[in-house]
């Protein structure tokens, strides 16, 4: 149970290592109220999401801001002779690697001279570059997206991070798609400001400047003050609230405070069953003792002390809840393990919390076959032969 | 044969004082004991003074109701007296508290009951050990006079059985065995015959005829005069009084 919690935090704490806790990152989105309105409407252009503008006035406006790196995020296809793969192609500024602390695994990022003059050269995405290139050197190759043929410069890294998306942060479940990265100004050239899409039959065409915005933080302490500051910037220039401000530092609180809610509501059950079981075993210990009076008389006749008497009952107290205990810790583990298997949530056993468990379970013996214990140790000697 | 019996092992409680070599095993000053009964006050035994030496075979008679029980539970440290003073080898025990009284019964007396008293769960052998387990001896010890013991009442070949698998007199030496192992002062027997069909009570009073031979001491209350008779000394309870206390 706490296995569920502990996955849940560990989840934040991977998408800190991925976008880093000293970044901020804005993502342009589709106002909510308007997709009822251009469903129906085929040459309406829907405009929306983060500006150029928006993009200068964080660069200028805000203090405490190292960079911010922008970033058109657009989905397409990327073809090498018949081979075809699906993936975002990101055009950007060559800071991204930086940035976003993904580093390179082959050749190189594109410099400040392949931006200015928007050069046809891409790097790919580890994984696209093994789909595309299965049997050689991807460099120096060249893909296709549409009519324009891209030279391939180098490979990024793997993300180490398997089931998180970074276009998509909220829902972490989607298949993540691999980015392949070209230059900005050769983006803005290839694919103008206007997109359009197909979706469900009806197309659309929309227009969005920059998709999202990465923005790193000078003092890894300031980023909720600049994350602050930037949504209120935004706030004043969008009508409609189309972007979204993903602070990793806050998705990590969040996680931590769900799990310490999570960890309060399953304490409490476990409390209560803690106590349930407790009053089960001093129920059966009750019954026990009563059951062998005349075992407990005849063992003080033979010298037993009351305190020989209340170890021996608690022992037995403490084996039957510790079985129960060991059977709980069996239960435990292969719990979180079948919700991993069937449910595809994370879940994670701390070391500490099985041994825990069976430690709890046996000082429950002792605090609930205490009293039976007591009961038998206190009983008169001959009343208790006197038995049945 | 003597008893191989060595308990140093095991760590005497310091209630249980050395046994003194002169002077009676029992010795019982103006005894009484009183039952609160709801507001009335029932005496069971009202003032007994008697001595036994080491070695006698005494019966306890009387008619039902008469407080042989009674009698047998203060001498056996069950229970304490309302008034008087128990010596039991020369130390008072009339006064002590519950631990101590457990540390002499696990020391100084033996028990064998009407009905046997064995521990359901426990084997032949293990019920013999279990005195020696309250005196903490080691286990291959106790082990080893527990087979000596049963040996010596016939059972060797019953070791490992269970109280249910034996016949009533067969139970009975078990318990015999089981006071025998602690190497007591005093065996004391509540009607340790009631139970039994005649023959293996004739059985079981062999066994305490060869105890006697031996130099124990053994006191057992019985109502049936036959059983008295092979006593040498016979003292009989009146309401709570003695009535007589007779040798032959
Ligand atoms: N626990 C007790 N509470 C009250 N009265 C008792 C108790 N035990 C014995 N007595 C009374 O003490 C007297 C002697 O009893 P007991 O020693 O059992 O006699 P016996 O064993 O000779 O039949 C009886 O009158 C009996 O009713
Ligand atoms: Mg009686």
């Amino acid at each position: 149970m706490l296995a569920i919690g502990e996955g849940a935090s560990f989840k934040a704490q991977e998408i800190i290592k991925t976008l880093g806790s000293q970044n901020i990152l804005l993502r342009s989105q589709k106002p909510g109220e308007e997709e009822k309105v251009t469903n129906r409407r085929d040459n309406y252009v829907l405009e929306y999401g983060l500006k150029n503008e928006d993009l200068k006035r964080i660069r200028n406006t805000i203090p405490g801001v190292e960079t911010a790196l922008p970033a058109r995020v657009v989905r397409d296809y990327v073809w090498n002779i018949t081979v075809r793969v699906d993936v975002d192609v990101v055009g950007t500024l060559p800071e991204y690697p930086i940035v976003r602390n993904h580093p390179i695994a082959m050749g190189r990022f594109f410099n400040q001279a392949d931006l200015d003059a928007a050069e046809s050269v891409c790097v790919l995405g580890k994984e696209m570059a093994q789909k595309l290139f299965p049997l050689d050197e991807p460099l120096g190759r060249d893909v296709r997206i549409g009519d324009n043929y891209y030279r391939v410069i180098g490979v990024m890294e793997l993300r180490t991070t398997g089931s998180f998306s970074e276009g998509n942060l909220e829902d972490a479940g989607s298949a993540s798609r691999d980015r392949m990265f070209i230059p900005l100004e050769t983006a803005r050239h290839r694919y103008g400001e206007v997109l359009f899409r197909r979706r469900a039959g009806s197309s659309e065409l929309e227009r969005v400047a920059l998709h999202e915005i990465t923005v790193k933080v000078v003092n890894p302490q300031d980023v909720i003050p600049v994350a602050d500051a930037i949504k209120d910037v935004l706030e004043k220039n969008h009508k409609k609230k189309d972007y979204a401000v993903v602070v990793p530092l806050e998705l990590l609180k969040k996680a931590e405070e769900t799990k310490k809610i999570f960890n309060l509501v399953l304490g409490s059950i476990a409390a209560i069953s803690l106590l349930v079981g407790g009053i089960g075993i001093m129920n059966i210990m009750l019954a026990n003792v009563t059951e062998r009076t005349r075992e407990i008389g005849i063992r003080r006749a033979l010298g037993a002390r009351r305190q020989d008497i209340t170890t021996q009952f608690v022992i037995e107290a403490v084996i039957l809840s510790a079985s129960g205990g060991l059977l709980g810790v069996l239960l435990g583990v292969l719990i979180p393990f079948a919700v991993s298997h069937f449910a595809g949530m994370r879940t994670i056993i701390t070391p500490g919390s099985p041994i825990l468990a069976f430690t709890i379970s046996g000082l429950i013996g002792v605090v609930f076959g205490l009293y039976p214990a007591l009961r038998a140790a206190t009983m008169d000697p001959v009343e208790a032969l006197r038995h049945e | 044969m003597s008893t191989p019996l060595n308990l140093a092992a095991g760590t005497p409680s310091s209630a249980v004082s050395p046994v003194s070599a002169i002077g009676p095993i029992v010795g019982l000053e103006n005894l009484r004991k009183t039952y609160q009964m709801g507001g009335t006050t029932v005496t069971a035994l009202s003032g007994l003074s008697l001595e036994i030496q080491a070695g006698e075979y005494v019966a306890i008679m009387g008619p039902s109701g008469c407080g042989k029980s009674t009698l047998l539970n203060l001498l056996g440290c069950l229970d304490r007296p309302s008034g008087g003073r128990y010596f039991l080898g020369g130390q008072d025990v009339s006064g002590l508290d519950d631990d101590a009284l457990s540390a002499i019964r696990g020391a100084r007396l033996g028990f064998v009951f009407q009905s046997y008293n064995l521990i359901q769960q426990l084997s032949v052998v293990e019920n013999i050990e279990v005195p020696l387990f309250y005196q903490n001896c080691p286990e291959e010890q106790a082990r080893q006079i527990a087979t000596d013991l049963a040996r010596r009442v016939g059972l060797e070949t019953r070791l490992d059985h269970k109280p249910f698998e034996l016949s009533g007199g067969q139970q009975q030496r078990v318990a015999i065995a089981r006071a025998l192992a602690n190497d007591p002062l005093v065996i004391l027997a509540d009607e340790a015959t009631g139970n039994l069909d005649s023959a293996s009570g004739r059985e079981i009073l062999g066994i305490f005829d060869d105890l006697r031979r031996q130099g124990k001491t053994l006191i057992m209350v019985t109502h049936d005069v036959e059983v008295g008779e092979r006593a040498r000394r016979i003292i009989r309870l009146r309401d709570g009084e003695l009535e007589s206390d007779t040798c032959h």
